[in-house]
């Protein structure tokens, strides 16, 4: 199987998420959601928001390849995920994805480095593309330093660190592997204002830095202008009138 | 980092219920092995009480109470035979060695069998192995006592003490061959059969002493004989004899010419086939223990699987994460299975390390208590499969959480609890 990403993508000529007439629906039940064409272009910033239930959680389980569409096309980074059977969509994600929660990021028996480097335990294949554990590991402490988190904060545990602190691990953790695309799902409510306006900033710069397209889904409108383009769940809705 | 590392990790990270969890089952089969260690050695040491010996012949009667009165010295035998029979059998071109015994008295509730020398020298018991004196010597006068291990124990009995026999099995103190007082002049090492617990005078003793009691009791006017008639005092009757053969394949022949002896009613028994079925009356008991050993088995297994059961629900934010970074559902489930093999391995390991200190520590005692030392040292054929199957269990059990976190981490995707 390949999940390595065409240079087209790298160049920018394809878009980084291109879906058309994708629906998705739980058997047996009506459709979750139903979106006639999004796009997301390479090293585009979205801001994507929507009252609960309006499906953005569900759109992120799809175009991270949880769950496969019941119908439509789902391209991300030039793979049809649509044709892709579960293993081969969970590997595609820990190669070319970055995901960021809104909390509990972290796996607690693991140090914030551990954790950064969490994704090369299940891909050999990354392994290989980052240089070696230690070439990734100098990675992931380059990262953690870029991202403002202090040498010594990397070998502690989760516990031991603030919530702004393992957020920015876990922004760390989904750069580590080069990702054309960043997921954040709300990612800043577990934060207070200041550190929440500090994390957007390394984490703007960062996916701006590695080239990253982010795909970020909020409640908080106050951080929409920061972003190159905001879209609304109801948008998908209004305009088909399928939805529920 | 593998995922073998990350499950260790993890367990490392919940060392307190995990060490409880190997505990339980270390416990388990610490247990099991125990159980059936004692279960197999109680097994061998019964069916190994006598040894070497190819026929017990007795008046006629059934095979086991034959060998529950002439080998475990428990009831009373049915009926003596005649000296004259034992004579002629014994002198049967096929019979290798024949030694006579005769029970029917005790000493302070410990059986007393009346034999001569070639009782010690023919004897075995366990793995051919030959009653040993402790201290003293065997039969060096008439009234010489020969005592087991255990009957010198309990009634602290040296070399040279004085001992008075009674008649009949019990000693309600009226009836006392005190006028023949016997002297201790060996005392046996002990063997964990129910030689400990027998006190060995000769023959012509025994007919000497019972002199004057033909009636049962005793007679006055026939006791000063006994002492003078001593040298040629031959018995009438014994009990039983043990015979031993030059070639083993003539014991069924002995023993149907035995059986069929006509002067008087005889019985011939091979002394291995009948404690077998005597222990196969024990069965049930056997069973019982077997079904122990089963439960405890089945409990040490069930604690593990709640064990890691009950750290599923906390953990399935921990399985998000994971399913994000690329673990797929089967990742999770090789994670969870990977935990409960260790923990089933470590506690099988760390059981039966248990056990052997146990019983090197304590092994000592248990010899001294039980009479037979349970062996400290690598797991037989049979305990290995005992320890596999417990170990295999406990990984099979391990499907279970393994199974359920598939499901949750399906089911959840990223999103648990976040």
């Amino acid at each position: 199987m390949m999940t390595s990403v065409s240079a087209e993508v790298i160049a920018g000529a394809v878009d980084v998420v291109d879906v058309r007439d994708l629906v998705f629906a739980w058997p047996g039940q009506p459709p979750m959601i139903s979106i006639p064409r999004f796009q997301l272009a390479a090293g585009e910033r979205v801001f994507l928001q929507g009252p609960s239930g309006s499906g953005k959680s569900t759109l992120i389980g799809l175009v991270a390849g949880i769950h496969r569409p019941t119908g439509g096309q789902l391209h991300v980074l030039g793979h049809d995920l649509g044709n892709l059977g579960q293993a081969e969509r969970d590997r595609f994600r820990g190669e070319h994805l970055g995901i960021v929660f809104q909390q509990f990021n972290l796996v607690p028996y693991l140090d914030a480095l551990a954790n950064v480097l969490l994704p090369l335990t299940f891909s050999s294949q990354l392994r290989h593309e980052l240089g070696g554990v230690e070439a990734a590991r100098n990675r992931g402490i380059d990262l953690l330093s870029r991202l403002e988190i202090d040498p010594d904060v990397a070998f502690r545990p989760p516990s031991a660190l603030s919530v702004g602190q393992q957020q920015r691990v876990a922004v760390a953790r989904a750069l580590l592997v080069r990702p054309a695309l960043v997921i954040c799902d709300e990612p800043t409510s577990a934060l207070d204002t200041s550190t929440r306006s500090a994390f957007m900033q390394v984490l703007l710069e960062e996916c701006a830095h590695q080239n990253a397209a982010l795909l970020f889904v909020s409640h908080d409108e106050s951080l929409a202008d920061q972003f190159d383009r905001v879209v609304n769940m109801n948008t998908f809705r209004d305009g088909q009138g399928l939805f529920r | 980092m593998m995922l073998a590392v990350l499950a260790l990790r993890s367990l490392w990270s919940r060392s307190v219920s995990v060490l409880l969890t190997v505990l339980g089952i270390a416990v388990s089969s610490a247990l099991i092995v125990a159980v059936d260690r004692v279960r197999s050695e109680t097994r061998t040491n019964f069916t190994q009480t006598i040894a070497g010996t190819d026929l017990v012949v007795g008046a006629r009667t059934s095979p086991v109470q034959l060998l529950l009165y002439t080998v475990f010295r428990i009831g009373d035998p049915t009926n003596t035979i005649r000296w004259v029979s034992f004579e002629k059998i014994s002198s049967h071109p096929k019979v290798a060695w024949a030694v006579p015994i005769s029970l029917g008295d005790s000493h302070r509730g410990f059986r007393v069998l009346a034999t001569n020398d070639g009782y010690f020298e023919h004897l075995r018991y366990g793995d051919e192995q030959k009653l040993l004196l402790e201290e003293g010597e065997l039969f060096g006068d008439v009234f010489a006592a020969v005592l087991g291990a255990e009957v010198a124990a309990t009634l602290g009995y040296q070399i040279g003490d004085p001992i008075v026999v009674a008649h009949g099995a019990r000693d309600d103190g009226l009836s006392r061959h005190d006028d023949h007082p016997f002297r201790v002049s060996g005392i046996l090492k002990p063997t964990g059969t129910p030689v400990d617990r027998t006190a060995h005078i000769t023959l012509t003793a025994m007919e000497a002493i019972h002199v004057g009691w033909e009636g049962g009791v005793r007679t006055q006017a026939s006791m000063a004989h006994a002492q003078q008639a001593l040298p040629d005092l031959k018995p009438k009757t014994i009990t039983a004899f043990l015979l031993g053969l030059d070639r083993k394949m003539d014991v069924f022949l002995l023993q149907r010419a035995i059986n069929t002896f006509r002067d008087e009613p005889l019985l011939a028994i091979l002394p291995g086939v009948a404690l077998q079925s005597l222990w196969d009356l024990f069965g049930t008991a056997e069973t019982a223990l077997v079904i122990v050993t089963a439960m405890t088995m089945v409990t040490g297994v069930i604690g593990m699987v709640v064990g890691v059961l009950a750290t599923l629900n906390e953990r399935r934010r921990e399985m998000a994460v994971l399913r994000a970074v690329g673990a797929r559902p089967l990742d999770i489930f090789g994670l969870l299975l990977f935990e409960s093999c260790f923990l089933a391995a470590v506690g099988v390991v760390v059981g039966f390390l248990m056990l052997t200190l146990v019983l090197n520590l304590l092994g000592a005692v248990f010899a001294q208590e039980f009479g037979m030392l349970p062996s400290a040292g690598f797991p037989s054929s049979r305990e290995a499969v005992l320890l596999g199957v417990l170990a295999l269990s406990g990984s099979i059990a391990g499907l279970l959480p393994a199974l359920r976190a598939y499901r949750l981490s399906v089911h959840d995707g990223l999103h648990a609890g976040g």
